[in-house]
């Protein structure tokens, strides 16, 4: 009975992770046929150097926001503010380390709290205030920028801070910091809602929050935390966007990179309508994203026309996931082969 | 030919299947022209399944469906309606925020040239209003009516789909008695035209009073199809249960009452509590080991009173003691704190978490009031969960199991039990019974003599004045979101509460 059971969970776990899964594995599929290269990897200086170590890298960036987004659409919500959170935090590391002479670990403390503070602004106006998430989040995405560009004086801040550039491009063990950066958070945030009662809370008011706030469940707090929760991964991502190119530009600085978030969860499994989520999935789905970059980058592809074939992989993984589709597509095929 | 000539609908041997469950094996059902046909079963029996395989809402695995000889396959409610089959499901499903002429219109409305010709939709409303009897503007939001009239207009928008085949899934569960009789009245009515019809209901009085046949189902399983006038109703019922039912014991109340007769203090007090909008005036006390009913028709107040004790609304008039000490709740997790329990009135929407497995439900207020840290372990969590299955007898393929894929009476022992977990000190039960069969009825009472028994407190709100009867030692009647009175031990009767609801002016 117990073995049963326990297979039976097993099923379910590894189930919500197929489709992204494979998805994946059949753009690396496509790259190992007809892209060169792109399996080769190197050692240089003890670090690891290739493509895919390329994909770990840039990618942890939308792994990094995919991960607060995955708890914030498990609500039910959306949070458009992160690429603007990250710009904030940008400016706000970059001013620090260039006009003050406080320590590194004050400017990442500052730095975060920042974000945390733009957090605890969404989390105030969709919990307590109960403003519809998606246009609680728009005025922050629209007017961060402008925050960003007010701290840095409407400049571009270039830096050269030895432990600010390690973040974005230092190594730790042969691989590159925000890879172990982004598996860290991945490992934190899991822990969080897996070993504590969280991601329970955050799946039930998901599901149906009237019933969860009968049940005694404090919906406000529990998405009021999911918020700052984001604002807090967005700080990180902003840290290495800003540490990558060595300057805070608060025009560029994560642009776009929330909708990239945003299909990370839903490629990942996560549906929009909130309630369970998955994690590991929105993991495989920001990989799927920086993936399929890449290989249009390696193919020559013009970064004008770029967008039309990533739009049709992503296209090709939602409808995978859709149960109608699968079904119809199935039938298909028992059709060709009776 | 070998069918009856006059079989309208003949539905052979359908199989449907779902994860873990198959919830029909092989079912016959059969509808004449001018006919009244009542499908009957317990919970998890099939009737849904079929209603909804039958309305296109799910494929069939197997079997044939055919409407006046001709084979049919409705893949969506739409097709269904295209081929004359239209249905009222048993939570009304209209849209609350638009106008009542455009809720029957839906999807049907008069255009010209592609604009909308309001006019003649509102024509179209009041003409099929007037089928069922009701005048009303038609302008009005459907959320501004009454539950019985958006009901009847449900019906309206049904018979204005098509007349051919009316599916009505529990349409009398929020009528009163006056607007059931007016429901069946049109029913008949619409059987002299010609018109097949499909009910299903718990309530047997309508079923013997309304119907020509009747179809017994049983965990998915055809039990058989018998002609109303020739069945009695004992037989009924044990063709329902599949075995031979005991009655739930009458004098439950009398037979312990000295045990629990020693109520120093009432657990929960209320004096002149009210707000705008919901009640005024409550007066209320239960004791620990007291089971107290509510009342009165749909819409006296009842879940209101609930709400308010809870602390869903605020109260804004009178005072609240718990063991004796003056206490306001702001919001359920402090009535929780305080040992309170609340089961809702509709636990489709604000009780169950449809998406998620019945473990989960069922640890979640526990869970929750014991806060984030303490996270019961997945192996305690399965424990519960499956003590509770096995308590309340949820029939639930496992624990893992969504609880949205179970059947009403399950999700209600679901329900019961993620409160139980939390072993609560008053509980709140808002129409436990509603909507949910027989068997399943008479376990929810044992479970609530049982847990009085034990101590617990408990405030019963059913609209089944027999049910009230039966299981109650004191009842608060309710009228017009006031209390009118209160009955004790043996005063209480069915007769005395239908004429304290009737009497008027002279209350308490």
């Amino acid at each position: 009975m117990a073995t049963e059971r326990f297979e039976k969970k097993q099923a379910r776990w590894w189930s919500s992770l197929v489709w992204p899964v494979s998805g994946l594995a059949l753009l690396l599929l496509f790259d190992l046929c007809f892209t060169d290269g792109f399996f080769k990897l190197e050692v240089r200086d003890g670090h690891l150097y290739g493509v895919l170590i390329d994909i770990l890298n840039h990618g942890s960036k939308v792994m990094l926001l995919a991960l607060g987004m995955t708890l914030v659409i498990a609500t039910g919500g959306v949070d458009l503010s992160v690429g603007a959170v990250m710009a904030i935090a940008g400016a706000v590391a970059a001013r620090l380390i260039n006009t003050t002479n406080v320590s590194f670990p004050v400017v990442i403390g500052v730095t975060l709290a920042v974000a945390i503070a733009a957090g605890c602004w969404n989390g105030l106006l969709v919990g307590a205030f109960r403003i519809q998430p998606i246009v609680a989040t728009l005025i922050l995405m629209v007017a961060g920028r402008g925050v960003a560009m007010l701290i840095t004086d409407g400049q571009i801040i270039t830096f050269t801070e030895p432990w600010l550039t390690y973040i974005g491009n230092g190594h730790l063990l042969g691989l590159p910091f925000p890879v172990w950066l982004s598996g860290g958070m991945l490992l934190i945030t899991a822990l969080l809602t897996r070993r504590t009662a969280l991601g329970l809370f955050i799946e039930s008011v998901g599901d149906n929050q009237t019933a969860s706030t009968y049940a005694g469940v404090n919906s406000s707090t529990v998405k009021f935390f999911v918020y700052v929760f984001s604002g807090f991964c967005a700080g990180l991502a902003g840290l290495v966007a800003a540490s990558n190119i060595k300057c805070a530009d608060s025009n560029h600085a994560g642009l776009f990179l929330e909708l990239d978030a945003i299909l990370a969860v839903v490629v990942g499994g996560t549906l929009l309508t909130g309630g369970r989520f998955y994690l590991v999935g929105a993991m495989v789905g920001a990989l799927f994203i920086q993936t399929l970059t890449t290989t249009m980058y390696m193919r020559n592809v013009s970064a004008d026309i770029a967008p039309v074939p990533k739009a049709l992989a992503i296209l090709v993984v939602c409808l995978l996931q859709s149960p109608k589709v699968r079904t119809k597509f199935s039938g298909l095929l028992k059709r060709r082969g009776s | 030919m070998e069918t009856e000539p006059k079989a309208l609908l003949e539905i052979r041997g359908l199989v449907k299947g779902f994860p873990g469950v198959k919830a029909l094996q092989g079912v016959d059902f059969i509808v004449r022209r001018s006919e009244i046909h009542a499908l009957m079963g317990e919970n998890g029996a099939g009737k849904s399944t079929l209603i909804k395989v039958l309305t296109g809402v799910y494929p069939r695995d197997g079997g044939t469906m055919r409407l006046e000889g001709v084979e049919i396959n409705p893949r969506s409610p739409k097709m269904a309606e295209a081929l004359g089959i239209s249905t009222v499901y048993q939570e009304v499903n209209l849209i609350p925020h638009l106008s009542v002429a455009e809720n029957i219109c839906l999807g049907r409305q008069p255009t010209f040239f592609g604009m909308i010709r309001w006019r003649e939709m509102a024509r179209r409303a009041e003409r099929a209003l007037r089928r069922v009897d009701l005048k009303l503007d038609v302008s009005q939001s459907v959320a501004s009516c009454s539950i019985a009239v958006q009901q009847l207009v449900a019906i309206a928008r049904a018979l204005d789909v098509s007349e051919k085949l009316l599916v009505l899934d529990e349409p009398t569960s929020s009528l009163d008695e006056k607007e059931v009789g007016e429901l069946f009245a049109v029913l008949r009515k619409l059987r002299g035209q010609g018109t097949g019809i499909v009910i299903v209901t718990h309530f047997l009085d309508q079923v013997y009073a309304i119907s020509d046949r009747i179809t017994v189902l049983r965990d998915g399983k055809l039990v058989g199809e018998f002609e109303t006038a020739r069945l009695p109703r004992l037989k009924l019922v044990s063709h329902m249960v599949g075995r031979e039912i005991t009655q739930p014991e009458g004098s439950a109340r009398g037979a312990e009452a000295g045990e629990a007769d020693v109520k120093a203090e009432p657990l929960l007090e209320i004096k002149n509590f009210g707000r705008a909008g919901s009640v005024t005036a409550m007066d209320l006390s239960v004791a620990r080991g007291e089971l107290v009913g509510l009342a009165g028709l749909l819409g006296s107040g009842r879940t209101e009173t609930a709400r308010l004790i809870f602390g869903i609304d605020k109260a804004q008039t009178g005072e609240m003691r718990v063991d004796g000490r003056r206490t306001s709740f702001h919001s359920p997790r402090q009535a929780i704190r305080a040992g309170f329990a609340f089961t809702p009135e509709n636990r489709k929407v604000e009780g169950i978490l449809p998406r998620m497995s019945v473990r989960e439900n069922i640890v979640l207020a526990l869970q929750a009031r014991q806060g984030l840290g303490q996270m019961i372990s997945r192996k305690r969590q399965l424990e519960l969960a499956d003590e509770f299955i096995r308590r309340l007898g949820i029939s639930t393929p496992g624990p893992e199991q969504a609880v949205g894929n179970l059947s009403g009476g399950n999700q209600q022992k679901v329900l019961l039990a993620r409160w139980l977990v939390t072993q609560p000190r008053l509980l709140i039960l808002d129409e436990p019974t509603r909507g949910i069969d027989v068997g399943a009825k008479a376990e929810i009472e044992k479970t609530m003599q049982e847990l009085r028994a034990q101590g617990m407190a408990i405030l019963f709100i059913s609209s089944e004045l027999e049910e009230v009867v039966r299981a109650c030692e004191r009842v608060v009647v309710l009228r017009d979101r006031a209390k009118v009175g209160e009955l004790a031990g043996d005063g209480i009767s069915e007769e005395k509460i239908m004429h304290m609801i009737a009497e008027h002016g002279h209350g308490h």
